[in-house]
């Protein structure tokens, strides 16, 4: 394997509070794919800061091809050659793929047009399939994704971080992904690949470093690993990974939607005749690439968004627009963005916790607000939901993504939900809380609840979900038996394949 | 040097940066009073020694409070909704503009004279601030520009009335209108111009306000508005509700203080730049200082009215022009709205 192409020795990164990197030690070989594997918490994000120069350790050295040095910014990073694919594409949208590769690295004159050459020499050598001249806004999540990798490359890098890459792409799009990572190891490039998705990490990666709470607890070949042996070093305990649903008797149905129409604020049509069924105790799990209508959908179902076309019937009555009003009448809603819509991240996790209830006593005495019945209700429900939280007094965005998520969960399951709206519910949570929040939902489903189900993630989708719709360019293509469809399928009708 | 996120600032750390940024505004002050020509050590020693050290200037001090603290509380609670009520000014004139009606057009009981006038000036300020609220939720204009221009209508208002309609029948050359009955002026401290019942009145204010936001249901609900429009909308808080309330008693105590100008301290509608001088902008300090806690006011109101009196000792005593108080304001507000990054990151040098 000759000699390593970067090296960490004993990286110690210490926060307030918290060991984020405990003596991390970890080599990278040139041509290889490594594998950093860990629970949200872990450490993951912390230690590619300090590869890319965000943050600096407190201690411990990093050494590239066997001498020390100091990174002490993203440029210095990129100078000793270390390039990182961030997870959400930081390009601006409204130039083109050659302007946003041209911004920090072009020619003083006509940048954008002197880098083209350069452009189609990289993309081409490693079959990145890029349009330089194409407009950003307009490209794909994928597409976003081999900009930033061509930018990389571009300014030189040897080794490159992928943060997360798959968690924004189809499967189809993440086999293309691959394709191009193995043409860069063939090259002789470095990679870092982050992912908690055990099976692409067994599919691609050359070895595995697992971390669990800030410390390295395994450094194996992929050979020697297994989805179950990996999933048991990063929680640290047994997991499993079957299909933990009975498809229930169906019930009486809770929500009928037919012929739903929206357009978006542009006028641009979103919903297009959307129509299903939806029976108490039922998940139905709806698949799409962001931005087919799905967050629409349920927008419409939340009472957030008027439809402009067809109805939606709760229960055989037709539905309020108006969300407080939809608490009351038992639809509880699971939002995609948990800081911006789902939580309120300056106040405290109790007044979080009462945000639906705040009105109603206990918790109001007519004007009044009684501080100690707040405090009382949250501590409850923090020991239900085990949320992790110094205090119920600590503002919400202290909070981690996962104990942000059980705070919502809480507070929104407070009260028996006949509908249940879940968006993306377990987007960025570790395996533990993840498993948490399934439980959660189940458990409500046996209760009597219906649940409504969007997730990018197809194994979430299919374990949880009694049917599954997939939504295209505002259609709902489906509802599909989950039984009777396969992931692949489902990933061909994501992208407008037939299945 | 870099900016480091700090996760949880401690309360302690927003009082030390406000400190600094205070100190820092002073220090920079003092750069002007040496370019005028004056030890900034001795200016700073003048004015202490006509406010605080002097009974006269006691009275100066808690005079200028009475209009910081009554607009300051209503401008915090607008603030902490993201409500950014700039017409004050405005919004205080047009209570004056409603007291000087009921006092001058009005025949009431003596007894229920003042009370009449206080809510005719808190309505004129909640109405005149309620309009760019109605303008804001109607057609989404932005209340920063309609409240600073309802301003200039409201100057435009009391200038056409003291020179036209309500101009006084014994004033011969000047412009303003008759003179209040006695019974139609406040009460004042023996002696001194402390119309005091406005004072108490802004001190209940600011304790009341402080309840609201933080212990009533319809406070919480402004709160949620406030720090996260989003999640308002998700839950169903209609903001634009929201926006009306905090419009109607931000306008409101507005209007209370042009109430106590004219009933405690004038007795006539006057002109707009007598009438006030910049009362409504200058609060917009107090009300920043205070970092959207009402009660706080109680506190930086006599700050910024300590610094209007000592700006009236320095022309006194030392001939400075009275602008000087404009340029405290400033640098005030530039230190502070400066210092803002620093209540969540702090500097590191490497």
């Amino acid at each position: 394997m000759g000699k390593p192409l970067l090296q960490l020795r004993d990286i110690t990164k210490r926060f307030p509070g918290v060991v984020a990197n405990d003596r991390v030690s970890l080599e990278l070989y040139p041509g290889e794919v490594l594998a950093l594997l860990g629970e949200n918490g872990a450490g993951k994000s912390t230690l590619v800061s300090i590869l890319y120069g965000l943050y600096r350790p407190d201690e411990g050295e990093i050494l590239i091809e066997g001498s020390p040095v100091r990174i002490a910014s993203p440029v210095d990073a990129l100078r000793h050659g270390i390039g990182l694919v961030p997870q959400h594409p930081v390009l601006v949208g409204r130039h083109t793929v050659a302007e946003n590769l041209a911004l920090g690295s072009g020619a003083a004159l006509f940048p954008s047009r002197r880098i083209l050459p350069l452009i189609e020499r990289i993309a081409g050598g490693y079959g990145l399939q890029v349009d330089p001249r194409a407009y950003v806004h307009q490209l794909s999540p994928g597409e976003k994704q081999r900009v930033e990798i061509v930018r990389a490359l571009l300014r030189g890098a040897k080794v490159l971080i992928l943060d997360e890459p798959t968690s924004v792409l189809t499967p189809q799009e993440a086999q293309a992904l691959f394709r191009v990572m193995r043409e860069l190891k063939a090259a002789g490039k470095s990679l870092i690949f982050i992912s908690h998705k055990l099976d692409e990490v067994l599919s691609i990666a050359d070895r595995c470093v697992v971390l669990r709470r800030g410390r390295v607890v395994g450094d194996l070949p992929i050979e020697r690993a297994s989805k179950t042996s990996l999933a048991e070093l990063m929680v640290g305990r047994q997991v499993s990974f079957e299909r933990r649903r009975q498809t229930p008797a169906p019930g009486p149905v809770v929500l009928r939607v037919e012929g739903l129409e929206a357009r978006s604020e542009r006028g641009l049509p979103t919903l297009r005749g959307v129509g299903f069924e939806l029976r108490a105790g039922e998940v139905l799990g709806i698949a799409g690439i962001a931005g087919n209508g799905q967050s629409e959908l349920v927008e419409v179902l939340a009472g957030l968004r008027r439809p402009q076309g067809g109805r939606v019937l709760l229960e055989g009555k037709s539905l309020p627009s108006d969300p407080a009003r939809l608490f009351t009448l038992g639809v509880a809603h699971i939002p995609e963005d948990r800081i911006r819509m789902g939580s309120v991240p300056n106040m405290s996790v109790a007044e979080n916790l009462a945000l639906r209830s705040f009105e109603q006593p206990p918790i109001a005495h007519g004007f009044l607000l009684n501080p100690k019945a707040l405090a009382t209700q949250a501590q409850e429900q923090v020991r239900a939901y085990a949320i992790a939280t110094p205090s119920v007094h600590t503002p919400a965005r202290l909070l981690s993504g996962g104990n942000l998520q059980k705070v919502i969960l809480a507070r929104e399951l407070a009260t028996q939900a006949r509908l249940i709206l879940a968006v993306h519910p377990t987007y960025g949570l570790d395996i533990g809380a993840t498993e948490q929040v399934h439980e959660a939902l189940l458990h409500q489903t046996r209760l009597g609840a219906a649940v409504v189900l969007v997730s990018e993630d197809l194994e979430e989708l299919l374990s949880l979900s009694d049917r599954i719709g997939v939504m295209h360019r505002g259609e709902l293509l489906g509802p599909y038996a989950a039984t009777e469809v396969s992931r692949e399928q489902i990933g061909l009708l994501m992208t407008g394949g037939a299945a | 040097m870099r900016l480091e996120p700090l996760p949880n600032p401690s309360p302690l750390r927003s009082v030390g940066v406000t400190l600094l940024a205070l100190g820092l505004a002073f220090a920079l002050v003092g750069g002007v009073f040496w370019a005028y020509g004056l030890g900034p050590l001795e200016a700073y020693r003048t004015m202490l020694e006509g406010t605080l050290l002097d009974p006269r200037g006691w009275q100066e001090v808690l005079r200028r409070t009475i209009p910081l603290l009554l607009i300051g509380v209503g401008l915090s609670l607008a603030f902490r909704t993201q409500f950014y009520n700039i017409g004050a000014e405005g919004q205080l004139l047009l209570g004056a503009v409603l007291a000087a009606g009921v006092a001058l057009f009005l025949p009431l009981p003596p007894a229920l004279s003042l009370p009449a006038m206080a809510l005719a000036a808190a309505l004129g300020g909640a109405l005149w601030c309620g309009l760019a609220a109605w303008l804001k939720n109607r057609l989404s204009v932005n209340e920063i520009l309609t409240t600073l221009m309802l301003n200039y209508v409201a100057q435009s208002l009391v200038i056409y009335l003291i020179n036209g309609p309500w101009r006084g029948k014994d004033v011969r050359g000047y412009i303003y209108s008759d003179r209040f009955a006695e019974h139609q002026q406040l009460p004042v401290l023996l002696g001194t111009n402390v119309h005091w019942p406005t004072l108490a009145l802004g001190v209940v204010l600011a304790l009341l306000l402080q309840l609201l936001l933080f212990r009533s249901t319809l406070g919480f609900r402004l709160r949620v508005v406030g720090e996260n429009p989003g999640a308002a909308r998700y839950l169903g808080i209609p903001q634009s509700r929201a926006f009306l309330v905090v419009a109607l008693i931000t306008g409101g105590t507005a209007g209370l203080a042009g109430f106590g100008e004219i009933a405690g301290i004038h007795h006539r509608l006057i002109e707009p730049t007598q009438l006030s001088s910049g009362y409504g902008f200058t609060a917009i300090i107090v009300a920043w200082l205070a970092r959207g806690h009402p009660a706080l006011v109680l506190l930086t109101a006599p700050l910024m009215g300590l610094i209007l009196a000592g700006g009236d000792v320095l022309k006194v005593a030392l001939n400075m022009p009275f602008r000087i108080v404009d340029v405290f304001s400033g640098v005030m507000l530039f230190a502070l709205i400066g210092s803002e990054l620093f209540l969540h990151y702090r500097l590191r040098l490497r």
